[in-house]
């Protein structure tokens, strides 16, 4: 009996590591695939490189990388404030009986699948940006839109439970001072959920950077650097997406090595948003 | 006095805002669902589910990907769940606190960002080449496998918590072992919750696309066994309307795929609402 125990106890400690176990084959072969190229052609020509002409051996991801931090903050404009307006009145504004009818449209937010966002993009966004902003609709402001809304349930759901485990007394403090609830909301509760909140906007953003079919359904995919927000663009995960189908041997290394740079930031957000909502739990 | 007004005034207009940004979001929401469905629809006869795709996906159903997304579906969940759910038992019944909790839980919380494509490309090369699966509803399955395990974990983490001690404490004073409480007490009043994980995974299953594309391919054919290559509805979507192949069939498939994610996600919610009024 006891023996069975330690062996159970063993077996679930070796499912437990999985997750670990898993990241690191994730970084392993990731590395092992991009890395050489990166030493090949030197780190400074990959990243600080303006061209990717696979065909000539040219393998510049700048341009990409700017686009893709252009796509992320211009998701960021609209999807902070909106993503605060909804926090705000699904825990402040209405009643937790109807709050609860709003919650699961916030969930199914995320569960939409990211094609479908793509697609409405592209019937829906191209042509309008196309016909009222001009430039070829395919473009960073179309992709942002996009992203805004698909990054909206992660912010929401985050920083709301950053403001639920706030004591009840800031809140009643606050009004009991003379407070209007207002002032209660933008100058004690948010404040104090601060490090919540950031950490929700940091995760949003890894998943703006990291998002690949429904931005290369609508950035227009085209490898320049980016000058304003109506131009076609692409990211370092469209650059993968795209060519990953057809590409071989160091075409495919430099789309590795093009996705070591995109784990790079991810795994840097990921660490900063659990590092700041541990803050939070202490 | 003027002060207290332009308190109010401000209050007035932040609330104003927020409702609009709150209301405004939802609208979208409904917009991009009708928008897609109000043209699919139409094109949803037994027949479009029932037919695989003919010439490229411009004619007959989606009947093959519908295959492929359920095989590859099954395979992520049959892997993925009971690694995940014995994650959750681990963390919260065989360990305190400690450092190695610790690390799981931050290797947890970092696969959770991990972006799909990242994924896909560790598919790629670890199972479809190196382990020479090749394009299959397997190597699919099981890069799948790690895309919702955090999911899965959190879930079953959450709903584990909520057994209350005093049930274990029945069990280990009949004599119960840990293992014999953690099968017949912990998992029975836990396991509403972990369906409800599962169910989101399985959500997340049918939506994936980059990942799925360079694990388990795009082909059309009708798959035979675990190693041949497939296509799911949410890549099909995908190439039929990135490839502008038939506008008809991609507002089909993607009124289907939509319908079915709303299916499972309401069916996750209705689960998760019964189980906290069960536990209240």
């Amino acid at each position: 009996m006891q023996l069975q125990e330690k062996i159970i106890g063993k077996i679930l400690l070796l499912i437990a590591l999985s997750s670990i176990f898993i990241l690191s084959l994730i970084t392993f072969f990731i590395f092992e695939e991009g890395i050489p190229l990166i030493l090949k052609i030197g780190p400074k020509a990959f990243l600080l490189g303006q061209k990717w002409i696979p065909s000539k051996g040219l393998f510049g991801i700048f341009p990409m990388i700017v686009s893709s931090f252009w796509v992320t903050i211009g998701a960021l404009l609209l999807g902070i404030p909106l993503g605060l307006a909804c926090t705000i009145f699904l825990s402040e504004l209405i009643p937790p009986s109807i709050a609860t009818l709003f919650r699961p449209a916030i969930q199914l937010l995320a569960a939409i699948p990211s094609v479908i966002y793509g697609f409405w993009g592209l019937i829906v966004l191209v042509p309008l940006i196309r016909n009222y902003l001009g430039g070829p609709g395919l473009s960073i402001l179309a992709g942002s839109l996009v992203l805004s809304f698909m990054i909206l349930p992660t912010i929401i759901t985050i920083s709301e439970d950053a403001l639920k485990t706030l004591p009840p007394s800031y809140k009643a403090g606050a009004l009991a001072l003379g407070a209007t609830h207002w002032q209660t909301i933008w100058r004690v509760l948010i404040p104090a959920a601060r490090s919540g909140i950031v950490a929700s906007v940091i995760l949003g953003m890894g998943r703006a950077i990291g998002e690949t079919m429904a931005m290369i359904m609508i950035l227009g995919n085209a490898v320049k650097m980016p000058t304003s927000f109506l131009e076609s663009a692409r990211t370092l995960t469209t650059n993968i997406g795209i060519e990953m189908g057809y590409a071989s041997g160091s075409h495919r290394q430099a789309l590795f090595a093009t996705g070591i740079v995109l784990f790079f930031i991810i795994m840097t957000l990921n660490t900063l948003a659990i590092f700041l909502s541990k803050r939070r739990a202490h | 006095m003027i002060i207290n007004r332009t308190r109010y005034l401000t209050q007035g207009i932040a609330k104003i805002l927020i409702w609009i940004g709150a209301l405004s979001t939802i609208a979208v929401m409904i917009l991009i669902l009708l928008q897609i469905l109000r043209e699919g629809l139409p094109v949803l006869h037994l027949h479009f589910f029932l037919e695989s795709p003919k010439e490229m996906g411009r004619e007959g159903g989606i009947f093959s990907t519908i295959v492929g997304t359920v095989a590859l579906t099954l395979v992520a969940i049959f892997v993925g769940a009971p690694l995940g759910v014995g994650t959750a038992i681990f963390l919260r019944e065989y360990t305190r606190e400690s450092k190695i909790s610790r690390m799981i839980r931050f290797g947890t919380d970092c696969l959770a960002g991990v972006p799909s494509i990242i994924f896909g490309l560790f598919g790629f090369v670890f199972f479809v080449i190196r382990l020479n699966m090749g394009w299959s509803i397997l190597s699919g399955g099981l890069t799948l496998a790690a895309m919702i395990l955090p999911t899965v974990i959190s879930t079953a983490e959450e709903s584990i918590k909520a057994i209350p001690h005093s049930y274990r404490e029945v069990s280990y004073s009949l004599g119960g072992t840990k293992w014999q409480t953690v099968t017949r007490v912990v998992l029975p009043g836990a396991l509403p919750g972990i369906f409800t994980g599962i169910l989101l995974s399985v959500g997340r299953s049918i939506g994936e696309t980059a990942a799925v594309i360079l694990t388990a391919g795009s082909s059309l054919v009708m798959p035979t066994s675990l190693f041949s290559p497939i296509r799911t509805m949410s890549v099909h979507f995908y190439i039929l309307a990135r490839e502008g192949i038939s506008m008809k069939m991609a507002y089909g498939t993607g009124a289907a795929l939509i319908l079915f994610v709303l299916i499972i996600n309401v069916m996750a919610q209705w689960l998760i609402s019964r189980y906290i009024r069960h536990r209240s």
